[in-house]
């Protein structure tokens, strides 16, 4: 994807323009890709997980509505850099930190036994693993 | 319908491209919650009216090369609109 012409700040140039940084309606942004792609097996998980979370039976957890207000406010770095599923599980993450679902502790804790579990794994051929993920 | 000349800070629906612009009723989409209420976990008041309007192309777009009769529908919440009579 390729980046939008847009000030480094997104509150000034919010401010200046009247047009925030996601809001790129009618700005050039290059080609569109018009082919169909597949979905890695992490960004799958993703949605599965924002479905449950949005589901009214747990309150929701969180809102669709939500989720993109989180996105929205990532700042211009980190939401040109991030992928579609990147920005979700960003976004969730935050709200369920805001929200007292998980702390930052449990967080990081569990982020280390991921990381050393993947570490001492052999290479998996389903698509879970390997890569940035 | 005029949209809303209004540039608000926080989470809103309706594209920055056609503020302040006129369109016209296409139809009622139904009554909704605000999703600027529930974008930051708040309750929502009483649910607005969506509507999908109809813009001209060339009325969005001052060097639109495609033909007059090009428009383009937006949904959008009722309180973004302004009556233009």
């Amino acid at each position: 994807m390729s980046t939008s012409p847009s000030d480094p700040s997104d509150i000034r140039g919010a401010i200046e323009s009247g047009r925030r940084h996601h809001d790129i309606g009618g700005l050039d942004a290059g080609p569109v890709e018009r082919g169909e792609h597949a979905h890695a097996a992490w960004e799958n998980k993703i949605d599965a997980i924002l479905r449950l979370l949005a589901h009214p039976d747990r309150g929701p957890l969180v809102r669709i509505d939500e989720l993109r207000r989180g996105i929205e406010e990532m700042g211009p770095g980190v939401y040109d850099e991030l992928s579609y599923y990147e920005r979700w599980i960003g976004s969730i993450t935050n709200l369920l930190l805001e929200k007292g679902v998980i702390t930052v502790d449990e967080l990081g804790e569990k982020i280390e036994t991921v990381r050393a579990r993947h570490d001492a794994a052999p290479p998996r051929q389903d698509g879970f693993g390997g890569g940035t993920q | 319908m005029r949209v809303r000349e209004a540039f608000p800070m926080g989470h809103v629906r309706t594209p920055h491209y056609c503020r302040g612009h006129v369109g016209e009723v296409e139809r009622l989409c139904g009554i909704f919650p605000n999703p600027e209420e529930l974008a930051y976990g708040r309750v929502p008041q009483a649910p607005l009216p969506l509507y999908r309007v109809r813009f001209r192309q060339r009325d969005l777009w001052p060097d639109y090369p495609g033909p007059e009769r090009d428009s383009v529908e937006i949904e959008l919440y009722e309180h973004w609109l302004e009556s233009v009579r």
